[in-house]
């Protein structure tokens, strides 16, 4: 396993919180989007190249401002102008002339520097201009380790984007998928770990052992999944720190469908006996197992609410694949689903409102949001075969994989929860089985 | 018959041409007579490629099944014989699914026509311990088509000689 930790991680001080430059202004006339409605108009924003003094830094203060409007363009909510059509140019160091942003249709104006400091390391500075308020809405600095630039943008455009939205972004983030080459009887799949933006990817296997359903713990530090490396299909967890995998749980048989409980203490899995197919959690820590359901039938990909007290699964107990709810110790399970069709792969949204899922009917795939007690299904999208929906941390947007007929060109996209910003994200090959982290701060 | 012959008489290794493709029908068109020439495909005593030449190595399922279907128990009888007769070979039944199920419901739904199959093998008298099990869910396709036919082919529990 190569690693490499200016890639992997940012460790303890390498990315310092460092100042508020200024409390954000009073609320006036609000610039604010509501993304809780229906789609949205996006909202036009200006991000100039960041100032910067020397080579590096006016390249970084420029890279900055690209990455930073590549993540709001993707959002769907906000649209980037063109920067050929800017009159100030603020990389001069002079404060916002609002009168040239207004006359280009700006709402909003980015501003920021890039200076190096003693140490070496980058000390970058932004400012969220309100243009028509003529105001300031938002100011921060950091300093980091040159190669963390790209986190910083990260940052820097969750900080805009919850400004803006009111809710929490979603940008320094990563995605763990299963990367898929060759023919399709004999598939290659590894694990792969890529910045949210496809940024920084890194395969974590070298595809010798079939791997599957990759899933992140809660600090984003390590990653649950199926593998085949001993022959038989086990859980294991991969620690992307030390590169070390470990098959977890003492088990006869097949264990599959890992997830960590939203503590990280514990991992919820189904294991396979007989044909039958039933729920265990085991504890992480003390190794112990406990059965979650019995009977003949398949229960699996079990998904906990976000406090830890439920957990929603799929069975073909009453004869066909449905979705049901029990508490987090197995008890009171009752179906919630009650469509037509069949449906699988439920995933509880980390803010606890909505369960994502894939549903299949009359030869399509779709993938589609309910309430956890069942009602208000709606449908974002659908095709030939789409399946795995993984929700951002903020539990606006998720990401899916979509397969062609014939096993081919599969890929990853995200879709929000209006259905109306359906986008890719780029792999370097076919791609499937993402699973989002959380913000890694 | 002409393949008996050849299985009898190959005391040499069993060649991996053949892949898990079943083997031609003896004398059949584009068999040992085809104008590519000659088949080399032998078959030993008790290898993989004699039992799907004398049982049939495999049943299929429809859609969202595990269920054996009659023609299904019948070439599960003559591997039941056939490993009655090679009573030191030992199996893994593999269970397959189409691609039109979520991935973890379909590993499941492999593991349980796998099951299926050994129960069946058990049932006619094979112990247990000769035959294990393994779900490779929708990650294996025979055929790698998005039709019916495929589909058909891909829904299987394989039998393999370990």
């Amino acid at each position: 396993m190569k690693r490499d930790r200016s890639v992997l991680g940012v460790t303890g001080g390498a990315l310092a919180f460092l100042l508020l430059l200024l409390a954000p202004a009073p609320v006036l006339a609000e610039l604010r989007i509501d993304i809780t409605g229906g789609k949205v108009e996006p909202l036009p924003i200006a991000i100039p190249a960041f100032a910067g003094g020397g080579g590096e830094e006016v390249q970084t203060g420029r890279d900055l401002a690209q990455v930073i409007s590549a993540d709001l363009e993707r959002s769907g909510l906000f649209r980037p102008l063109d920067p050929r059509a800017f009159i100030q140019n603020v990389a001069a160091g002079e404060g916002p002339r609002f009168g040239d942003w207004r006359q280009i249709n700006a709402q909003a104006l980015v501003t920021g520097s890039v200076q190096t400091q003693g140490d070496g390391r980058f000390r970058v500075e932004f400012r969220l201009w309100d243009v028509f308020a003529e105001q300031q809405l938002a100011g921060f600095a950091y300093t980091t380790t040159r190669q963390n630039w790209r986190r910083i943008a990260h940052i820097i455009a969750d900080q805009i984007y919850k400004r803006i939205t009111g809710e929490d972004g979603y940008f320094d983030t990563r995605i763990v998928y299963i990367a898929e080459s060759g023919p399709a009887q004999k598939r290659v799949k590894r694990l792969a770990l890529m910045d949210q933006d496809g940024a920084n990817h890194q395969y974590l296997t070298d595809g010798s052992a079939l791997v599957l359903t990759p899933r992140f713990s809660p600090s984003a530090q390590e990653i649950t999944y199926l593998s085949y490396a001993s022959g038989t299909p086990r859980v294991y967890l991969f620690n992307i720190d030390t590169g070390r995998q470990e098959s977890i749980g003492d088990f006869p048989g097949m264990t599959f469908a890992p997830r960590f409980s939203p503590d990280g203490s514990r991992v919820v899995l189904s294991r396979s006996e007989n044909g039958t197919t039933n729920i265990f959690v085991l504890d992480l820590r003390s190794r112990r197992v406990s059965r979650l359901t019995e009977g003949n039938s398949i229960d699996t990909t079990p998904s906990y609410s976000p406090d830890g007290s439920k957990i929603v699964f799929n069975s073909d107990r009453g004869g066909s694949q449905q979705l049901y709810m029990m508490s987090a110790d197995g008890g009171g399970i009752r179906r919630i689903s009650f469509g037509n069709g069949k449906y699988g792969t439920p995933v509880w949204s980390p803010r606890g409102d909505l369960i994502a899922f894939t549903k299949i009917e009359g030869g399509t795939f779709y993938i589609g949001v309910m309430r956890p007690d069942g009602s208000g299904e709606r449908l974002l999208t659908q095709d030939f075969l789409v399946e795995g929906p993984t929700w951002a941390p903020n539990g606006r947007v998720l990401m899916y994989f979509r397969q062609g007929r014939g096993g081919s060109s599969s890929r990853l996209f995200t879709i929000d929860l209006t259905g109306s910003n359906q986008r890719e994200v780029t792999t370097p090959g076919d791609a499937s089985d993402p699973a989002w982290s959380p913000l890694l701060r | 018959m002409l393949l008996r012959v050849i299985a009898v008489a190959g005391t040499l290794l069993m060649l991996a041409a053949c892949g898990s493709t079943p083997p031609e029908p003896a004398g059949g068109p584009g068999g040992l007579s085809g104008p590519g020439g000659i088949s080399s495909s032998r078959f030993g005593p008790g290898s993989q490629q004699d039992l799907a030449a004398t049982a049939g190595d495999r049943v299929f399922f429809a859609y969202d099944s595990a269920e054996i279907s009659s023609e299904g128990q019948q070439i599960l009888k003559r591997q039941a014989d056939w490993l009655r007769r090679f009573g030191n070979v030992s199996v893994t039944i593999e269970g397959h699914c189409d691609e039109r199920g979520t991935r973890e419901y379909n590993l499941a739904l492999g593991e349980r026509r796998a099951q299926a199959v050994k129960n069946v093998l058990a049932a006619a008298g094979i112990p247990g311990s000769r035959i294990s099990t393994i779900s490779y869910g929708k990650e294996r396709p025979e055929i790698p088509h998005s039709d019916d036919t495929s589909y058909a082919q891909n829904r299987r529990g394989v039998t393999t000689v370990n």
